[in-house]
């Protein structure tokens, strides 16, 4: 059983991260949001594994199932044209990549250290009757910061959409 | 159970400089905002394993807070992209380099 566990680890592990890895790498955005819901789904059975079943649900409903749905809204309205990337200079990417991979060999080194101290995880299942008492009895005020930081930024949000009023309009005209 | 909290702290780690690689070396702004996107997602594995480890629930409350601020920076950043592209008909970074007071 415990074996099964870790196997079912390292396959999610192993989808997750190619899916990721090609998701940040594609040029085309809509290609790389339908390898970002692939990861997303992966990372909800990740946390049903890790003891996170209420998690999971929100990963795929909110992840998979809002964001990414926004992106794709997002990418499909503003059309392919402007969308298009410009091809990325070798420079751009080759710095970026040696300091994540500096920063990665850095965990691990750490990680060996508390790999000796720990290994073995219990396996535990928090229900999502015992969490959601536990989030509304320890971090109401939180929930409520969260709520309120959601309205702002649907306000904000509609502020930013909404067509141009006549100033701006005028701002457009006067551009070459 | 043969996963050890290092394991899970590793896979949030590798995804975490994957997406801030992807931030910081795309220009297009929406593949920007997907790096952040898979940053966050990132912590959120490193939290789970977390609570696992020392079996408390903190780790998973602070996971529920991170989809909802989440939601809230993806809608508010695809607002400021989609008005910024009406404004200079450009999603791409390097295009930004003008200021009007």
């Amino acid at each position: 059983m415990s074996g099964l566990y870790g196997l079912v680890f390292y396959m999610l592990a192993a989808v997750i991260v190619v899916s990721t890895g090609m998701a940040v790498t594609r040029k085309n955005q809509v290609h790389a949001v339908v390898y970002l819901i692939n990861s997303f789904l992966g990372t909800a059975v990740l946390f049903y594994l890790l003891g996170a079943p209420l998690l999971a649900a929100l990963e795929v409903i909110i992840y998979a199932g809002a964001i990414m749905v926004l992106f794709l809204f997002i990418i499909m309205t503003m059309g392919p044209g402007v969308s298009e990337p410009l091809r990325l200079r070798v420079r751009q990417w080759v710095f970026p990549s040696m300091l994540g991979f500096f920063c990665v060999g850095a965990a691990g080194l750490l990680v060996f250290r508390v790999r000796e101290s720990g290994d073995g995880m219990p396996v535990a299942m928090a229900s999502p009757a015992v969490f959601g008492r536990f989030v509304f009895e320890r971090y109401w005020f939180a929930v409520e910061i969260v709520s309120l930081l959601l309205f702002v930024a649907l306000v904000g949000a509609l502020y930013l959409g909404k067509k141009e009023d006549s100033a701006a309009v005028e701002i457009q005209k006067d551009k070459p | 159970m043969t996963v050890s909290h290092g394991e899970v702290i590793m896979l949030g780690a590798v995804l975490f400089f994957m997406g801030a690689v992807c931030a910081v070396s795309r220009r297009n702004l929406i593949m920007i905002l997907i790096g952040v996107e898979v940053m966050l997602n990132a912590a959120g594995i490193a939290l789970t394993g977390a609570s696992l480890y020392w079996n408390a629930l903190d780790g998973q409350a602070f996971v529920l807070f991170i989809m909802a601020f989440a939601a809230a920076e993806v809608a508010v950043g695809l607002a400021l992209i989609v008005y910024s592209q009406r404004r200079t008909s450009s999603v791409n970074a390097d295009t930004y380099n003008l200021m009007k007071g």
